[in-house]
């Protein structure tokens, strides 16, 4: 030993590394202190290990060690046949895999989902690896031209027309609405106490409602005349994407700097035009398969896909309204998140499925399955608002001071500075919202449409395979299906986090 | 160094029933640096903070170079390009690196194309001395650093002229100089400042004229050199006398 406390030292041999103490790393100093240095932890311990004992030797004896492999029908899972107490039974599940993903899918036109979700990964998968490029082209192929394309794969159906056929069809759905409306009033004016009050409402709505069908008369006109050709879609086509990529260019900036803006205009069209053709939607594109031959698997997928991608719009929306000055706009958004909020979820789809049929008009019809979307979107969109306002409310009141100083608009600041922030502070909010939005899909099994749940739910019935452990074999795979998506998801959203908090680390 | 680069008329300002900015009058000539000081409440922010619209007025009138400002506040944007803000809490963006702050404005609201924005971001962050931190994040950054960025991005947008909102006042006392001097010299450029600051040797130093506001009002305006040597104002001499020491 040198002596360090005499004024000057100098080492003269260097120490060489020594192994730590067997007693601090590894594992027997894992179990010394982490596990059994005090008595509190030496009963918490004791008390985990009978947990574990409890729930994984059950599970896995369950699930694999008794569990019949193979098997044509219900006779290969009963324990007199096995010569033991059976536990899942995994031939079941086997026969009726089908039935789970696709449900009553016609078998013929199964290939369409195959391919629909093989796109989904194909788009989906770049975009969730930050590396890759192109992420602005990737996430308007995923969120504008997919949804489309697997409308027009999923549900079949072809168009009569385009963009300006739409646009004259809305126009006189619009126009329309308004002259009922005036009509309406001017049948109560009749009979009510403030009749002339009423009358000339109604006599002007009217007149508003006939000056706008005189102004959108060359739009229909054209459109009849477009229908009354043989070639519709492709004359609707043409116009519709030359009267968008004009619009395009001048916004663009004109012969200066237009001309990247109509490129992409043209890129966009020819690409529409390729899809149009390659599923003959000009010529009434694929059978149709109508939405209540969907289910299982695809329908939880369809639900929650779609209630995920539009509820964070409808919610960051939202929590901007509340967050408004413009009055109106303010008590809409409380009004709106207060009363989706305030209704379970449940009532939501039977509101959405069995009522509101009844409200729109007669000729008006809005597919079930579309119905139980928009309810789940909008009630998700009203659990996300909060989420957001959450994270907006974190925004120090500086960064808007300082964008606004810089010269930007609301509109600039809102999306560049204060939403990017704001939902990074949430992303673990945003995404236990997505995940029991997932679970929650199973719910619209109660209103005739068979997701997972309803489908698996609807197997039981079979006799050819009702067995004591169908229904815990079948709970158990559409938990473990459940299990890997809500995992993964949760997963992801960590990697996400520490990705792009990568600025609070210093 | 003659016509006013902004001229503020009879500007007055209540923020409910409470009346912060009181008749205020001020001229800013081109190239001039005007430091206002005054006790804490006095309304030197409240006052500053019009001249960009950050704060709305009910009367009088602010021209910036030429762009009336009234209190219908109808120019808003074209006087905000006229004039760079650098904030007490310098107010970075933490989610965007250095090289980013400095690009965002020139990008979204001059349009300018990416890579003109970041050679011009790139030279105004030499100035400041910060080129080689262009890729870190604000929050990876000590506090002067943080405010020379800030006084960098505001200069990427060619402001004619630079307000500050007490710079220094949220910086270790370390610090404080290095952001004086990139004030120092940003002023021997020839830039138009308002800096709101208790600094009194870079008033001294580099300020053309001392303003000195109390409740709402401006109570005595000079050359530093009178200023300091001989205030009119009672409240000025108290007020000097205890930041002086
Ligand atoms: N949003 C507001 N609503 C009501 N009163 C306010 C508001 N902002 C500031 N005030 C008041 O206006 C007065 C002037 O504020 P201002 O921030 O301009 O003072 P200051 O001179 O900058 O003070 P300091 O040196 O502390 O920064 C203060 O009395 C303050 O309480
Ligand atoms: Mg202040």
């Amino acid at each position: 030993m040198s002596d360090i406390t005499s004024s000057s030292f100098v080492r003269r041999d260097l120490l060489t590394e020594r192994p730590a103490p067997v007693k601090t790393t590894g594992f027997i100093g894992l179990v010394r202190t982490r596990l059994f240095n005090s008595p509190t932890n030496i009963l918490l311990t004791i008390i985990g290990a009978l947990l574990l004992w409890f729930t994984i030797v059950p599970s896995v004896r369950f699930l694999v060690v008794d569990a019949v492999w193979s098997g044509k029908d219900r006779t290969a899972c009963l324990a007199e046949n096995a010569g033991f107490a059976v536990g899942a039974c995994w031939p079941y599940i086997q026969a009726k895999l089908p039935q789970l993903i696709y449900g009553f899918y016609p078998e013929a036109e199964r290939w369409r989902v195959n391919l629909t979700l093989l796109l989904a990964v194909v788009l989906l998968l770049p975009l969730l690896i930050p590396r890759l490029p192109a992420k602005g082209l990737n996430a308007g192929l995923f969120f504008l031209a997919f949804p489309v394309v697997a409308f027009f794969l999923l549900h079949g159906g072809g168009i009569k027309g385009f963009g300006l056929s739409w646009t004259a069809g809305l126009l006189e759905l619009f126009d329309d609405s308004i002259i009922n409306a005036g009509q309406v009033l001017l049948g109560l004016s009749k009979t009510s106490a403030i009749g002339p009050l009423l009358w000339i409402v109604g006599q002007l709505i009217v007149l508003v409602g006939t000056a706008i069908s005189w102004l959108i008369f060359p739009l229909t006109w054209l459109r009849d005349q477009i229908q009354g050709t043989g070639q519709s879609v492709w004359l609707d086509f043409a116009i519709t994407a030359a009267i968008v990529s004009l619009i395009g260019f001048v916004l663009g900036g004109g012969v200066r700097t237009g001309g990247r803006a109509l490129a992409s205009c043209i890129a966009t069209f020819v690409a529409i035009a390729v899809v149009i053709k390659l599923m003959d939607l000009d010529h009434g594109g694929l059978s149709i398969v109508t939405t209540n031959l969907w289910g299982g698997l695809l329908v939880t997928l369809v639900v929650s896909v779609t209630g995920i991608v539009t509820s964070l719009p409808i919610g960051i929306a939202l929590a901007l309204g509340r967050r408004s000055t413009i009055p109106l706009i303010r008590i809409f958004s409380i009004a709106f998140i207060e009363f989706w909020r305030g209704v379970p979820l449940i009532t939501v789809l039977f509101f959405a499925t069995y009522m509101l049929p009844l409200f729109l008009p007669g000729n008006f019809t809005v597919d079930g399955l579309v119905r139980a979307l928009i309810g789940i979107a909008l009630f998700t969109g009203a659990y996300q608002a909060e989420n957001v306002r959450g994270g907006l409310a974190a925004i120090p009141r500086g960064q808007g001071e300082a964008a606004a100083a810089l010269g930007l608009s609301w509109w600039k600041t809102t999306s560049l500075i204060v939403l990017p922030q704001a939902l990074r502070h949430v992303i673990p909010n945003l995404v236990n919202s997505f995940i029991s939005l997932f679970k929650d899909t199973s719910l619209v099994s109660i209103v005739a449409l068979f997701d997972l749940l309803g489908s698996l739910r609807a197997s039981f019935s079979d006799p050819k395979w009702s067995t004591p452990s169908t229904a815990f074999t079948g709970f158990a795979f559409a938990g473990i299906i459940y299990f890997i998506f809500c995992f993964g998801m949760s997963r992801y959203s960590l990697f996400v986090e520490r990705r792009l908090n990568a600025h609070r680390r210093n | 160094m003659s016509d006013p680069i902004v001229k503020i008329s009879g500007l007055n300002k209540w923020y409910g029933e409470f009346h912060v900015l009181r008749d205020i009058d001020l001229e800013v000539k081109k190239g001039e640096r005007i430091v206002i000081c005054g006790p804490s409440g006095s309304g030197k922010s409240t006052l500053i903070r019009c001249i960009n619209a950050l704060e709305e007025f009910q009367e009088g009138e602010i021209v910036v170079d030429g762009i009336a400002l009234g209190p219908n506040l109808k120019h808003i944007d074209a006087v905000r390009r006229e004039v760079g803000m650098v904030f007490q809490s310098f107010n970075l963006f933490p989610h965007l690196t250095v090289l980013d702050n400095c690009t965002l404005a020139p990008i979204w609201v001059r349009n300018i194309p990416k890579r003109d924005a970041e050679a011009t971001a790139m030279k105004f962050l030499e100035r400041v001395k910060i080129p080689h931190q262009a890729n870190k994040f604000p929050g990876q950054m000590s506090g002067g650093q943080q405010q020379r960025v800030a006084i960098a991005r505001a200069l990427t947008m060619n402001p004619k002229v630079m307000l500050f909102d007490e710079p220094t006042s949220a910086l270790d006392p370390e610090m404080v100089k290095e952001v004086l001097d990139t004030m120092v010299d940003l002023a021997e450029e020839g830039m138009t400042m308002l800096v709101v600051t208790h600094e009194m040797g870079f008033a001294r130093e580099v300020a053309n004229r001392v303003v000195f506001m109390d409740a709402g009002q401006i109570i005595e305006a000079n050359t530093p050199n009178e200023f300091f040597a001989a205030p009119q104002h009672a409240r000025t001499k108290l007020f000097l006398s205890q930041i002086l020491r």
